[in-house]
C-alpha cells in the first residue's frame, strides 16, 4: 500500500496522535499490574526521548515496550495484532535476540490504543497491516531489547563493582565472567529502571544470531487446540446481551420502517435497536437475536443505488479507461516507440469486487456508560477503533477503552472500523454491554471489497519479439483516498499502481503507467490481502507472458532476457522454474505457468502447474514457490504464509466474485462465495533464498503472485488466455 | 428443561425447541471453543463430536440430544485421538489464524479415532467440510498423518 510513501507521510504528520492522559493512564495500569520493574521505551525518530524510569515513564513516547517485572517476567506489549501471521512470534524473537532471554520467558500483551508510542513506522499510525511488521519494527524492537540488556548489565556490574564489560547476559541473567557470579534480570530490575538510558547501543551482528532465522515455534498456537484461545467473539462479560443485525440491504439506503411486534414475543429477545441505516435485535443469546431478526418486518428506503448492478458499474469503468490517467511511472517516451515497433500487443484485463470472509465474522463488543466506554474486538487498527467509539459516543479519548483480542482473519477486512461504529450506536441504545455479531450473510454483503479493475496493457515488440513500450493504465477506485489520503501523491493512488511502477522488474527503455480514478456506486472498497501488487501482478504477468506467446519465445526465458539488471529477481525466478522442473514434459492437458513479483520489499516467484479436463475443469495440482524476502526472522512462518498466501489467492483466481443486481450483493455464504477446501488445494513447496538483504514483507507476497501462475498454466495446457478472473467455468464451454 | 451431557458434565438447560447446539454451547454453557462460521452447514466451524461422531453444531437442535454424549474442543484433549491430533498440530504449526482450528482438529480426531491409518482420500472426505481462510491445508495433511504414527 505505497510504504515508501507513507514511511514519509509517518515522519511528517503526527495527525492520528492521541493526547497524553490516556497513554499515561494506560501505561501505568499495566506497570502496576506487572509489579513494577525496569521498563523500556524506544522512539520513533520524530518523537523525542525521556529517561527511562518507571517513576517518570508515563512522559515517554515510545511506540512499545518491554517490562521486567521482580518476578523474572519479560512481557512485551504487543504493538501488532495477531491474525495467524505469527508476528506474536516473530516481534518477540527481535526483542529476545537483543535481550538474551528465551522466548519461553516472554509473556505477552496486546498494546492498547496509541498512536504515539504504538505507530507503525512504515504507515504512520497505530496499524498492522501491509506485510510491514517485521519492516517496521525490525529495527526499534531489536533496540529495545539491546537497551534493555545494556541496562541489566550495568546494573549488575555496579552491584558487583565490576568493569561492566566484564560481564555478559545470557537466558535471563547477567553473568560475571571472571568469578562466575550471576543474577537474575528480575533481581536487577529496579536498579536497571534507576540508570540513564544509553543513547547508542549496539546491535547484533547477523552471523551471531542465535534465534533470529531460526524456525522457532509459535507462541499462540498452544490455546489453539483446546478452545482457550479468545477471540472478539469469544468475549464473555457479566451481564452481557447479544445482537445480530440488519443493515440496509442496499449500501447507502435507510430505514423506512419496523414492525418489531412479533419478534419482541420471541423467548430471549429483550430489544430492538433503530438505527437510521439498521435494525439490531437484542437477546439473551445469538439465537434468540438471530430469530428475532427473522420475524421482523422491515422496510427500507432503499435510496439513489436501489438499481446498481454490476453490468453498470463495469460499463463505467470501461468508458473512464478512455480517461486521462495521473502517471505513475514514465520511461523514455512510449508513444515514440510504439509507433516504431515491429509488433503491437493489446489486451485488457479484469478482476472483480472481492469480499474477504474472514472466518471470524465481524463482531464487536460494547459497553456504553455515562463515564465511558469499553470496547472489545479484534482489530487491526486499535487506535481508530477507539477513535470511532469517542465519535458516537461523544466521550473523550481517554475514556474509551479498547482490549484487543485474537483476530480470526484480517486479510484485510479488520483494517476498517464500519463494524465498530456500528457496534457503538447500537451499544448507545442498550442498558449493559452487547456484543454485537454478524451473521455470515451480513458479512458478505456488508464488507468493503477489493475493488474491481479495469486495466489495459499495450506493448511494442521490436524486430526481435522483446518489448521496446510498456504501457499499462490501471482504472479503479481509490482506498488511498479514503483510507490514508495522505499517502495520495499528485491524485495517485500509490497502491492502485504497486507492483506494476516503479517495482516492475523487466529491463524496458519505454514505460508509461498510469491511473484513472473510477468510484463504483453502490459498495465501498478497501484492502484486501496483497492489495494493489495483487491486482497488478496478475495483469503484469498474464501480459508478459501474452508477449512471450506473440514472440513465439519460452515464457521463462522471455523473462530471464529483461532481468539482467536484477539480480535478486532473477535468482527466485530461475529457483522456482528448477525446482518446478521447468521444461519438463507434461501429459496432455497439463500446463505450468509461471509468475514472478517484486512487492512489499520481498522477491517471489512461483510456478504453479495446472490440469484442464476435457470438459474444462480446472485442477491445480502443484505450486512451486522461490521467495527472497532478504533476512528471515522465522522460516517456519515465512513458509506457512506463503502456503496460507497461496490458498487464499487460488480461492479468489478460481471462483472469488462479488456481484451487485438491484444494489444488493448477490453472494451470501460459503455456498455461493466458494473457499478452496482440502481435497482442491494443491501440494505447495516453498524455497527460501538465504539473504543478508534487508528483511521484506511476507504476509501478502503468496497471494499476489498465484492467479497470474495459474492463467499462464491455462493457457500453456489449452491455448487459452485467462484475461478476467475468476476462471470459474470460463473454459467449460471452451 | 433439557438436560445434556457436555465434556462429562450434566447441564440442566432451560433453552429453545429449535436452538442449535452450537449457541447452546458458546452463549448459555460458555464454551466459545466451538466457533460460529456460517450457520448453515457448510465451513465445519461449529464441529463437535456427539457420540465420537463429528456434527455441525450450528444446524442441529440441542433439544434432541438429551440421552447423547457431546464433546467439544475443550475436552477433545481426554480423548487418545484428540490428544495426538493436538500435538501434532502444534509439531507442524498447522495453526495460523486458528479461527477454524476447533473444527479442524474435532473433524480430525473423529477420523482417527475410526481409521488410524487414513489414505490421502479418506483425509480428503473427512475434512472437506471444513474451511480454513488462511490456507493451512497442506499442514493439516501432514499433521493428521503424523498423529496416525503409532507411538
Amino acid at each position: 500500500m505505497g510504504l515508501k510513501r507513507m514511511l514519509n507521510v509517518a515522519r511528517d504528520d503526527a495527525g492520528f496522535a492521541s493526547e497524553g492522559g490516556a497513554s499515561r493512564r494506560t501505561f501505568l495500569k499495566v506497570s502496576a499490574a506487572a509489579g513494577g520493574g525496569l521498563l523500556i521505551g524506544f522512539y520513533l525518530p520524530a518523537v523525542r526521548a525521556a529517561p527511562a524510569t518507571a517513576a517518570n515513564a508515563g512522559a515517554f513516547a515510545p511506540n512499545a515496550f518491554v517490562l521486567i517485572g521482580r518476578d523474572d517476567t519479560v512481557t512485551l506489549i504487543m504493538p501488532q495484532v495477531e491474525m495467524g501471521q505469527g508476528t506474536y512470534t516473530s516481534m518477540p524473537m527481535l526483542i529476545a535476540e537483543e535481550l538474551e532471554v528465551d522466548l519461553g520467558q516472554i509473556a505477552l500483551e496486546a498494546a492498547p490504543p496509541d498512536d504515539r508510542r504504538y505507530a507503525n513506522s512504515l504507515i504512520g499510525f497505530q496499524v498492522t497491516g501491509g506485510s510491514s511488521s517485521v519492516r517496521a519494527m525490525w529495527e526499534p524492537l531489536r533496540r529495545a531489547g539491546a537497551v534493555a540488556r545494556v541496562m541489566l548489565i550495568s546494573a549488575a556490574a555496579q552491584g558487583w563493582n565490576v568493569d561492566p564489560t566484564s560481564c555478559r547476559a545470557e537466558k535471563g541473567e547477567v553473568i560475571h565472567g571472571p568469578t562466575g557470579r550471576k543474577l537474575r534480570y528480575g533481581a536487577l530490575a529496579d536498579t536497571a529502571a534507576a540508570l540513564p538510558v544509553p543513547d547508542n547501543v549496539a546491535l547484533k551482528d547477523a552471523k551471531a544470531f542465535k534465534l533470529i532465522g531460526t524456525p522457532a515455534k509459535r507462541l499462540d498456537t498452544p490455546d489453539k487446540v483446546n478452545g482457550k484461545a479468545l477471540f472478539g467473539i469469544d468475549v464473555k462479560i457479566p451481564g452481557m446481551k447479544i445482537a445480530t443485525v440488519a443493515a440496509c440491504p442496499v449500501f447507502g439506503g435507510k430505514l423506512a420502517r419496523v414492525d418489531d411486534s412479533t419478534a419482541i414475543e420471541i423467548k430471549g429477545v429483550r430489544q430492538v435497536v433503530r438505527l437510521d441505516d439498521a435494525v439490531a435485535v437484542v437477546a439473551d443469546h445469538m439465537w434468540a437475536a438471530i430469530q428475532g431478526l427473522a420475524a421482523l418486518d422491515i422496510e427500507w428506503d432503499e435510496g439513489p443505488n436501489a438499481k446498481v448492478s454490476s453490468a453498470d458499474i463495469v460499463r463505467q469503468m470501461e468508458t473512464a479507461l478512455q480517461k486521462p490517467g495521473v502517471v505513475g511511472r514514465k520511461d523514455g517516451d512510449v508513444a515514440k516507440a510504439m509507433a516504431g515497433a515491429a509488433m503491437k500487443v493489446e489486451a485488457v484485463y479484469q478482476v472483480p469486487f472481492l469480499a474477504h470472509a474472514t472466518m471470524e465474522p465481524m463482531n464487536c463488543t460494547v459497553h456504553v456508560r455515562q463515564d465511558g466506554c469499553d470496547v472489545w474486538v479484534g482489530s487491526q487498527v486499535v487506535s481508530r477503533a477507539q477513535a470511532t467509539a469517542a465519535e458516537v459516543t461523544g466521550l473523550p479519548l481517554e475514556q474509551v477503552q479498547v482490549f484487543n483480542h485474537f483476530l480470526g482473519g484480517g486479510f484485510g477486512r479488520r483494517l476498517e472500523v464500519d463494524f465498530v461504529t456500528q457496534a457503538v450506536r447500537i451499544a448507545k441504545q442498550v442498558d449493559g454491554p452487547v456484543k454485537v455479531v454478524w451473521t455470515r450473510e451480513e458479512d458478505i454483503q456488508h464488507d468493503i471489497y477489493r475493488p474491481y479493475y479495469y486495466d489495459r496493457m499495450t506493448a511494442g515488440l521490436d524486430a526481435q519479439g522483446l518489448p521496446i513500450a510498456w504501457r499499462h493504465r490501471v482504472t479503479g477506485s481509490s482506498i488511498e483516498a479514503r483510507w490514508l489520503p495522505a499517502a495520495m501523491k499528485d491524485g495517485l493512488d500509490t497502491d492502485a499502481v504497486e507492483g506494476a511502477a516503479v517495482e516492475l522488474q523487466y529491463a524496458i527503455p519505454n514505460i508509461l503507467v498510469d491511473y484513472v480514478r473510477q468510484e463504483p456506486p453502490g459498495l465501498t472498497t478497501g484492502w484486501w490481502r496483497g492489495v494493489g501488487p495483487t491486482h497488478n501482478i496478475f495483469m503484469v504477468e498474464s501480459f508478459i507472458d501474452e508477449l512471450a506467446a506473440a514472440a513465439k519465445k519460452d515464457p521463462l526465458e522471455y523473462r530471464r532476457a529483461l532481468l539482467a539488471k536484477s539480480p535478486r529477481a532473477r535468482t527466485v525466478l530461475d529457483l522456482a522454474a528448477e525446482k518446478a522442473g521447468w521444461g519438463q514434459p507434461l501429459p496432455l492437458g497439463v500446463g505450468r505457468g509461471v509468475s514472478l513479483q517484486f512487492a512489499f520489499g520481498t522477491y517471489l516467484s512461483q510456478v504453479a502447474e495446472v490440469a484442464v479436463s476435457k470438459d474444462g475443469e480446472v485442477l491445480i495440482q502443484r505450486v512451486v514457490c522461490a521467495v527472497d524476502c532478504g533476512i528471515i526472522v522465522n522460516p517456519d512462518t515465512v513458509k506457512a504464509q506463503i502456503e496460507g498466501g497461496i490458498i487464499l489467492g487460488l480461492t479468489a483466481a478460481q471462483f472469488g466474485e462479488i456481484t451487485l443486481k438491484n444494489g444488493r450483493v448477490e453472494q451470501s455464504n460459503f455456498n455461493d462465495y466458494r473457499a478452496l477446501r482440502i481435497n482442491e488445494a494443491p501440494t505447495i513447496e516453498v524455497h527460501l533464498v538465504i539473504s543478508a538483504e534487508a528483511p521484506g514483507g511476507i504476509g501478502e507476497p503468496g497471494t499476489v503472485g498465484i492467479a497470474p501462475a495459474v492463467a499462464n498454466a491455462i493457457f500453456a495446457a489449452t491455448g487459452k488466455r485467462i484475461r478476467k478472473l475468476p476462471v470459474k467455468d470460463q473454459l467449460r464451454s471452451a | 428443561m433439557v438436560t445434556l451431557q457436555i465434556n462429562g458434565n450434566e447441564h440442566r438447560l432451560d433453552i429453545p425447541e429449535d436452538m442449535p447446539l452450537l449457541w447452546v454451547l458458546r452463549d448459555v454453557v460458555g464454551l466459545t471453543g466451538t466457533k460460529f462460521g456460517c450457520g448453515i452447514a457448510q465451513c465445519g466451524a461449529c464441529t463437535v463430536h456427539i457420540d465420537g461422531r463429528p456434527i455441525r453444531s450450528c444446524v442441529i437442535p440441542a433439544a434432541g440430544l438429551a440421552d447423547r454424549t457431546i464433546t467439544t474442543i475443550e475436552a477433545i484433549g481426554e480423548t487418545p485421538s484428540g490428544r495426538k491430533v493436538q500435538q501434532a498440530w502444534l509439531d507442524v504449526e498447522v495453526i495460523q489464524c486458528g479461527y477454524c482450528q476447533s473444527g479442524q482438529i474435532m473433524s480430525a480426531a473423529a477420523l482417527l479415532a475410526n481409521n488410524p491409518n487414513p489414505s490421502d482420500a479418506d483425509i480428503d472426505a473427512a475434512m472437506s467440510g471444513n474451511i480454513c481462510r488462511c490456507g493451512t491445508y497442506q499442514r493439516i495433511r501432514t499433521a493428521i498423518k503424523q498423529a496416525a504414527q503409532p507411538g
